[in-house]
């Protein structure tokens, strides 16, 4: 009897409708290939540098333009000898850093600006919208390349304006959501009990939509990855000798014909980056979506 | 009624503009609520029944306070609620808490219960912590009927009866003196309305609780209220006792609501009244009495103008100017076969 009910306690402790979106999760094939490659993609970027025997910044002249699997360089080397493991290591540590980083920033702005725009509609949330509207109104990449030109192109500016041209999805997404979510009888009830707007908007609103902003996030760091690599590779971002994706691809054009894995590596860990976030929002949207239960 | 009633409202009307297109064209104004005056005395329920479409719901949100009169005035204990301080409105908005219609949307699905009937807690006796508000939440869940250790619980894990349950725990959380339920019971199944019914009916009694009720089910306003206002097209058309209005109805409307009631008996069925057609709209009302055109027993000089309500006997009113008819109440037409 004892048994049974602390049984009960611990079944509902659990978050019923959580572990039932883990379980689609994990049945989602594509999604669960997507996060096995970044996981294998993050470890190998964190350690890997330092189980190789070269430094990415190692000139070894003799060894140019070793093709990969020649002695010690698995990957080969560059126009200058260097090992070309070592630097696609350090850079993906570059620009999956850039890429989370671009994506926490652009989610705040989106999900602050999308909640208060829906939260308080009228005035307030018409300007907000028009604003995300007009932001949306300019390319993004010639955004990106104006701002480029102008700032100093470091990591940390390249994040911050990749997060600035591409919060407004998440916003658009939020908004949409909180517009839905307010009319609820649970927000009344809230306003009823007295409580204030901040709690509405952050305890009562917020919550409910994690799960789109999770999926909208996990799509906007494949974004930003792509957005960085574009960048550099246009020579407006991460600057050499650092290694991005990006700027590996900008040095590797002119030996595309003589040493095309300098091209075809980088080319290879910036599409499986990608692809797998993307994989990865897939199957979390269709995860959150209880609909899928129904088939 | 002696004692001051504690929520009065005088010809409260809650309009709603309509812009046709973006360039205007003529505006058209809904009138969903149009001139109610009514009065709840302290520790007394007032049901207020009506088709969909009657305004019932606006009423019941612009006596919470949720939307702004057009025009009228709603006084609570005294005090206007248009002309309250934001201090002295911050108290009566404790003292008026309410129960939803749906039990789904009505309750945070990301909140425990703790947490939903703490919220009232946080924002009106700041002084408690977390763990005392834990135990009042308890407390009151087993006042309404459920065991106190499911505080922890979420929503979802809970049946639409235990749900309403603790809405009303959540609207009891501060100790209202009025409750305002708007169709608590029309999402429930029959067996567990009669449950919540009663639960309503106890908590009343004990808590002295001032009630406005409404539904659109005559048997559950018979049930649970003291007085009943049927409401018609924005306007309440009869106001009476409970007993009073089932036993002789003094409204045509009233008649034709009482005979469509579904009764026990499979013989001596009563006789139905039915009624032609739909409500009319509330953007065009007919002139005059509103309910002529449905009306049986409607006359010319029901179109020139809108009849007001006038007193049939003690605290009996109804807006209809023929004193002739002689309508049949609950009983008469259960027991005159057709």
């Amino acid at each position: 009897m004892a048994a049974a009910t602390e049984q009960i306690q611990t079944n509902s402790k659990l978050r019923f409708f959580e572990s039932r979106t883990l379980r689609r999760f994990v049945r989602h094939r594509l999604a669960i290939t997507g996060l096995v490659m970044i996981v294998g993609i993050g470890i190998l970027c964190v350690v890997g540098p330092w189980l190789l025997p070269h430094d990415m910044l190692d000139i070894n002249i003799r060894d140019r333009f070793s093709p990969p699997l020649t002695d010690t360089f698995i990957m080969g080397t560059d126009e200058m000898g260097r090992d070309l493991a070592a630097r696609l290591f350090m850079a993906g540590r570059v620009s999956l850093m850039v890429g989370i980083a671009a994506m926490i920033l652009s989610t705040l702005i989106g999900t602050v600006i999308g909640l208060v725009a829906g939260y308080f509609g009228k005035v307030t949330g018409t300007v907000l919208m028009r604003l995300t509207d007009s932001f949306l109104c300019f390319p993004q990449i010639f955004l990106l390349l104006t701002l480029a030109a102008f700032l100093e192109p470091n990591a940390f500016m390249i994040t911050l304006i990749i997060a600035v041209t591409s919060w407004m999805e998440v916003a658009r997404i939020v908004s949409a959501e909180i517009r839905s979510l307010r009319e609820r009888d649970f927000i009344t009830a809230a306003r009823i009990s007295g409580a204030s707007h901040r709690w509405i908007m952050f305890r009562e609103l917020l919550p409910n939509t994690i799960g789109p902003i999770i999926v909208a996030a996990t799509l906007t760091i494949a974004k930003a990855i792509l957005l960085e690599a574009y960048v550099s590779f246009l020579g407006y971002g991460i600057q050499p000798p650092m290694p991005s994706w990006g700027n590996m691809l900008n040095n590797a054009q002119q030996f595309l014909d003589t040493a095309p894995w300098l091209a075809i590596i980088p080319g290879i860990a910036i599409t499986a980056a990608v692809t797998s976030f993307n994989f990865i929002g897939d199957g979390l949207r269709d995860a959150l979506d209880a609909r899928s239960d129904a088939q | 009624m002696s004692e001051k009633a504690l929520i009065e409202t005088r010809d409260l009307k809650q309009h709603f503009p309509l812009r046709k297109g973006l360039f205007g064209g003529k505006s058209q104004v809904v009138k969903a609520v149009d001139g109610i005056s009514i009065e709840i005395p302290r520790r007394s329920v007032l049901g207020l029944v009506g088709e969909s479409g009657s305004g019932k719901s606006t009423f019941g949100q612009a006596v919470m306070g949720l939307t702004k009169p057009t025009a009228g005035s709603m006084t609570f204990d005294g005090i206007d609620m248009a002309t309250a301080s934001s201090a002295e409105l911050r108290g009566l908005k404790r003292r008026m808490q309410m129960v939803f219609q749906d039990p789904f949307s009505s309750l945070n699905p990301r909140m425990s219960v703790a947490e939903t009937l703490g919220v009232p807690l946080r924002f009106h006796e700041p002084q408690l912590n977390g763990a005392q508000r834990k135990d009042r939440a308890a407390e009151m869940l087993e006042r309404v009927g459920l065991p106190g250790q499911y505080v922890d619980r979420f929503p979802h894990e809970f049946s639409g009866g235990q749900r309403q349950r603790i809405g009303i725990a959540r609207a009891l959380m501060v100790h209202p003196d009025f409750i305002m339920a708007d169709e608590v019971v029309s999402a429930l199944d029959v067996s567990v309305q009669a449950q919540v019914l009663n639960l309503f009916g106890r908590l009343q009694r004990d808590l002295e609780l001032t009630m406005l009720f409404i539904t659109h089910d005559l048997a559950v306003v018979g049930h649970v209220s003291d007085f009943v206002a049927v409401m018609y097209l924005g306007r309440v058309v009869e106001i009476a006792p409970t007993r009073e209005l089932f036993s002789s109805p003094k409204h045509p409307y009233t008649e034709a609501l009482l005979s469509a009631a579904p009764t026990p008996q499979t013989k001596n069925r009563r006789q139905r009244i039915v009624l032609k057609g739909d409500i009319p709209s509330p953007l065009n009302p007919p002139s005059g009495c509103p309910f002529r055109t449905r009306c049986p027993y409607a006359l010319e000089e029901c179109a020139h103008s809108t009849p007001e309500l006038r007193e049939f006997a003690s605290g009996h009113k109804a807006a209809c100017i023929r004193d002739d008819l002689s309508l049949a109440s609950a009983t008469q037409q259960q027991k005159e076969p057709a």
